[in-house]
């Protein structure tokens, strides 16, 4: 038994390198998708502070407009440029009706408002695109198909799926963008300003209103992107919308207001996750991955309770 | 902005007279549920002057600054700001009017740089489309670096060259004090309210500050609302003085006849400390 959990695992890593590689690679490519669904989540709560129950259905939301105007005629391209127009209305819209209207609500308030969200977008997203899971339009988009095998010499092949590099090319792509916008950028400064100091923020003329659409906008983006890559690996259906309860022990290990903790908490579930699942697994029948990313962060959780990046909880003013 | 004018050399009762008024506030009072905050208080900033706002402990001094940059919405009166009656406004609003502030208790943005602080008071004067700055990076990478010129020539008068790339959180609370003082000037406003700019200060540092708070005044003809408890400092800076008791003003003229008062006297007196 104690043989079975710490000896034969890595003794199986070791003799068979290549199917070792093959893992981390999954497991790698889950914990891109993983931190881009957390970083949309800390992106409007670092801005305002509410957590954003609906980020898992802006995913599904996005993929089922990008996959519906397709279906309906539109050509991809257009279909993608006009879905990225829906999620800046929707973020203009969650800005007027949700928080504006409940700024100075208590936290609980406008966390009850964003689960209102959730529901109301199922509802939307069903009525408009109805509820049958549908194939993103991968291909149509110029994201490549099929595989690359890699051969490590005599010791075997590493396959890696084009769209699994893809998706974490796009996704490096999209965090450093993000990076460079609120580090450089005078909207990413005022982002920075709101989460640190409202009061002051205001003062020099800062505007939370626009502040909060700007946020609300990127974190749609980021469904986009992230609805895109899931969506080409199994289905868009609403389904998906569980990846984003992945994404909880992603910010209970990065922070809720921390971008590298968002990516590096991701790639730790992600790293963790398939690693666990191949490794040791079998041990308890498989199936573990479902609930072994909650128990990795709360090991993290007994060692750092502010999570890896945690910086104090910032209040609303 | 105005010609310079120094505060020595105008008579101070003249003041009323000669210049015209930046800010008026009619007949405002604010409460919040049962507590009176600010009861029925009139008063006028001229532009170019230094006006303080004193009185003891709880008298509304700042919850009267924060009606003017709009954080607070008083119940009655009316404030007219260069001229017009203002409506209720956002405080972003206020600031794009040209009303910039500093906080009681410093409120930067601690996890930044002095720079980016100071920078953040820029925000008005940058472009106004966020949009198109998200997808230029070129065009708005040159506006950054004219508004970086401006930054530095304010980091250069406050003499804080030395800190600019340090974040603000780690630095003394006096130097804060400066950063935030350089974050309103960033914004060039018609009227810089200043809460305590020098609560907590040891004296030189309160020398430090009053030569700047004189020199925004003088130099750039910034019309300064200046709320200090060291009665020194008022009699030395400020042209005319407005004075707060329990929510409601109890003597406005100049710094010698207000401090001769005996509403004043009798209302310093009366607040043990
Ligand atoms: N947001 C608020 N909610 C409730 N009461 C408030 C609020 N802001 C101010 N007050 C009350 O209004 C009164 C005046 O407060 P204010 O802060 O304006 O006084 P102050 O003159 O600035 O005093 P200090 O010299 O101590 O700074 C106090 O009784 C205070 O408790
Ligand atoms: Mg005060």
């Amino acid at each position: 038994m104690l043989y079975d959990i710490f000896i034969d695992p890595f003794v199986q890593m070791v003799e068979m390198p290549d199917f070792f590689l093959q893992v981390l690679w999954e497991g790698f490519v889950a914990g891109i998708l993983y931190a881009l669904i957390a970083l949309g989540f800390v992106l409007i709560f670092k801005a305002s502070g509410v957590f954003n129950f609906a980020q898992g259905i802006m995913v599904v939301f996005a993929g089922l407009t990008l996959v519906g105007l397709h279906e309906n005629g539109v050509p991809a391209f257009l279909a993608l440029i006009l879905t990225i127009g829906v999620m800046g209305v929707l973020a203009y819209g969650i800005e007027r009706v949700v928080m504006r209207p409940l700024v100075n609500q208590p936290d609980i308030i406008l966390l009850m408002a964003t689960i209102g969200l959730t529901y109301f977008l199922i509802g939307f997203g069903e009525f408009v695109f109805g509820g049958e899971p549908k194939r993103m339009i991968a291909e149509e988009l110029g994201l490549p198909t099929g595989s690359t095998a890699f051969e490590m010499g005599e010791r075997g092949l590493v396959i890696l799926q084009h769209i699994d590099i893809a998706a974490a090319v796009i996704a490096i792509i999209m965090v450093t963008a993000l990076g460079i916008f609120f580090n450089k950028t005078r909207i990413g400064r005022a982002l920075r300003a709101v989460a640190d100091d409202h009061q002051a923020a205001l003062s020099v003329g800062i505007s939370l209103n626009q502040i909060w659409a700007i946020v609300w906008f990127a974190a749609g983006l980021v469904a986009l992107a992230t609805g895109i890559m899931w969506g080409a690996r199994s289905d868009v259906s609403f389904a998906l919308e569980i990846v984003a309860f992945k994404a909880l022990p992603v910010l209970i290990l990065g922070g809720f207001t921390s971008i590298p903790g968002a990516i590096i908490g991701g790639l730790i579930i992600g790293f963790g996750e398939k690693i666990g699942e191949i490794y040791w697994g079998g041990l308890v029948g498989g199936g573990i991955e479902s609930w072994l990313a909650y128990i990795i962060a709360l090991i993290f959780l007994l060692f750092r309770p502010q999570g890896l990046f945690g910086e104090k909880i910032i209040e609303r003013v | 902005m105005n010609a310079i004018i120094s505060n020595n050399e105008l008579p101070q009762d003249d003041f009323a007279v000669e210049r015209e008024d930046l800010l008026r506030v009619d007949n405002v009072s604010l409460s919040f549920g049962g507590v009176k905050a600010i009861t029925n208080i009139s008063f006028d900033i001229k532009k170019g002057e230094i006006r303080a706002i004193i009185g003891p402990n709880g008298a509304g001094k700042t919850s009267m600054l924060n009606v003017i940059n709009g954080f607070y919405h008083p119940q009655e009166g009316t404030i007219t700001w260069q001229g017009k009656v203002r409506r209720k406004m956002k405080p972003y609003e206020a600031a794009s009017q040209g009303i910039a502030r500093t906080f009681q208790n410093v409120a930067l943005f601690k996890g930044m740089t002095t720079l980016d602080n100071i920078m953040s008071g820029r925000s008005l004067k940058m472009r106004k489309n966020f949009f198109l700055q998200m997808a230029w990076i070129g065009p708005a990478r040159t506006e950054e670096i004219e508004h970086r010129k401006k930054v530095e020539e304010i980091i250069d008068f406050l003499e804080i060259e030395a800190i600019r790339k340090t974040p603000v959180g780690r630095l003394p609370y006096g130097l804060q004090k400066r950063v935030e003082l350089g974050r309103a000037l960033a914004m060039e406003p018609d009227l810089l309210l200043l809460d305590e700019p020098m609560a907590g200060m040891n004296l030189e540092e309160k020398e430090d500050m009053s030569r700047f708070i004189l020199d925004v005044n003088q130099e750039f003809g910034t019309t300064i609302a200046l709320i200090e408890h060291d009665m020194g400092v008022v009699m030395d800076l400020s042209d005319r003085v407005v004075v707060l008791d329990y929510g409601k003003k109890i003597a406005d003229g100049a710094p010698g006849d207000v401090q001769a008062s005996q509403a004043v006297i009798d209302a310093y007196l009366g607040v043990s400390h």
